[in-house]
């Protein structure tokens, strides 16, 4: 676990370094606030519709789609790093979890989730 | 252990100033003079000390100073708190990615064994991947919780784009991982020490598809949809004014530095010169005795590494200013259609190879 101490310095210097640049940039610079000023940025205009609609089911489904291959992928990372001494046989088998998840791809297109219009 | 803590603090540091102290910057200049070269025109020119401008090289400190200066001001409507949190949570993954990424070989320096890497750590590209992950909250708060149609429009485009593309880019590293046969960066460098052996020969397709990915990644141009100026004014950062407003810029510029030396590492021969092995390095330096030969290759190994990720940096930068701005349904085409596909037949290509060779 000792290699990961420096990231933790790292992580620590790095939240560091952001939360002094918030906090400066709150502190140094004017305040001057009035009601035309706090409304949302509409070039102008009121802002005709609230941002908390609903949106595109399209935008979930590809989180879901993220969820699935991503975690594929990761299951791939060990086989890949281990690939030369698992030789044929190995290829084979992950051919076939490939294989799988590329069925799982050309479901997904044939059944038009990956179409924007 | 004493000298490791010595040795750990002034990697970081090193880091530390060469990121945010020189690229983070620098990188804002280099952008408007690329435009300005690209577009004919003559760019930054006009801040000056004492009459010298020294071709524009002080608007960054005069930006800075401006920025710093102006009203920091959150909607009304606007989620307090997370719309103060999203630019640090944007800007924190960036800076500490590139602690895995290795910008030297190993020394050996006054009987002390010396790793130019921050973090040698054994799933490498994996925190690489785990953090290039988080970036994708910072925008995607930053678009919700501004209450702002077009915020929240740009900040729904970086998620599902950052997402689709984190998955091919997961991907496309595969093949290299099966021709070196490990995921730390510190150990693919060092196996690229022959020119033959870098991974843009043995992974053309890798190299292709992965820099593709890494740019679409950052949402930069042409995939910057997230932020499109012509339909969305700024996307996710609309309602972001003053430092925090250069938070996202400077998050963005970092990933450009990380995303150079990733490439540099897995596909340029990290920090090796092209027919120059290790060993004839530290030779050539004999005449400085064992300790200063180890000091002269260690400068020379960094200055190769660092001058390539400035290639890098500057190839991004050069594509930015050249292609026009892709439709979203097009992104996203060319991620699931064609990076996804083509990266499942690299790895099915490498394998065969690696069989066969």
């Amino acid at each position: 676990m000792s290699a990961y101490v420096p990231v933790l310095i790292m992580l620590v210097l790095a939240v560091a370094t952001a939360g002094g640049m918030i906090y400066a940039t709150t502190v140094i610079g004017p305040k001057k606030q009035f009601p035309d000023k706090m409304e949302p940025f509409e070039c102008g205009e009121s802002p005709i519709v609230s941002p908390k609609l609903r949106f595109n089911v399209k935008f979930y489904l590809i989180g879901l789609f993220f969820v699935i291959f991503d975690i594929e992928a990761v299951f791939v990372y060990p086989w890949a790093v281990l690939f030369k001494d698992l030789g044929l046989f190995g290829f084979i088998e992950m051919m076939v979890f490939i294989v799988i998840l590329a069925i799982g791809l050309l479901y997904v297109w044939r059944r038009g989730a990956l179409e924007w219009e | 252990m004493f000298a490791d803590m010595i040795e750990s603090v002034a990697k970081i540091l090193f880091i530390f100033t060469v990121n945010l102290g020189f690229f983070a910057p620098i990188l804002g200049w280099v952008e408007r003079k690329q435009s300005a070269l690209m577009q004919d025109r003559i760019g930054a020119n006009r801040a000056d000390v004492g009459g010298f401008t020294i071709i524009g090289l002080f608007h960054p400190i005069s930006d800075a100073i401006k920025v710093i200066m102006k009203e920091d001001f959150i909607p009304a409507g606007a989620e307090k708190l997370l719309h103060t949190l999203a630019p640090a949570i944007s800007l924190i993954p960036a800076i500490i990615t590139f602690a895995v990424v290795p910008f030297g070989g190993q020394y050996e320096l006054f009987g002390h064994h010396v790793n130019l890497v921050i973090a040698d750590l054994d799933v490498g590209i994996l925190y690489v991947f785990a953090f290039s992950g988080l970036a994708t909250y910072g925008v995607v708060l930053a678009g919700w919780a501004s209450r702002n149609n077009w915020s929240l429009i740009g900040g729904l485009r970086a998620s599902a784009q950052m997402l689709s593309y984190e998955v091919a880019m997961g991907l496309t590293v595969i093949g290299v991982m099966m021709v070196y046969g490990t995921l730390k960066l510190t150990e693919i460098g060092a196996m690229q020490e022959s020119l033959f052996h870098w991974g843009v020969f043995l992974q053309p397709l890798g190299f292709i598809l992965f820099f593709t990915c890494a740019v679409a990644e950052n949402k930069r141009a042409p995939f910057d949809m997230p932020e499109a100026e012509s339909e969305l004014v700024a996307g996710y950062f609309t309602e972001y004014s003053s430092f925090k407003f250069v938070m996202f810029w400077m998050g963005e510029f970092l990933e450009i530095v990380t995303i150079a030396g990733l490439v540099t590492t897995l596909f340029f021969g990290a920090w090796h010169i092209p027919f120059v092995s290790d060993s004839a390095l530290v030779s050539f330096f004999h005449f400085a005795g064992p300790n200063g030969a180890a000091v002269l290759a260690m400068l020379v190994n960094i200055t190769t590494f660092f001058v390539k990720v400035c290639f890098f940096i500057w190839l991004q930068m050069t594509i930015r200013w050249t292609l026009p701005r892709f439709r979203y349904d097009q992104v996203m085409k060319l991620c699931w259609k064609m990076i996804l596909p083509l990266s499942l037949v690299n790895i099915l290509i490498t394998g065969l190879v690696l069989l066969n060779g």
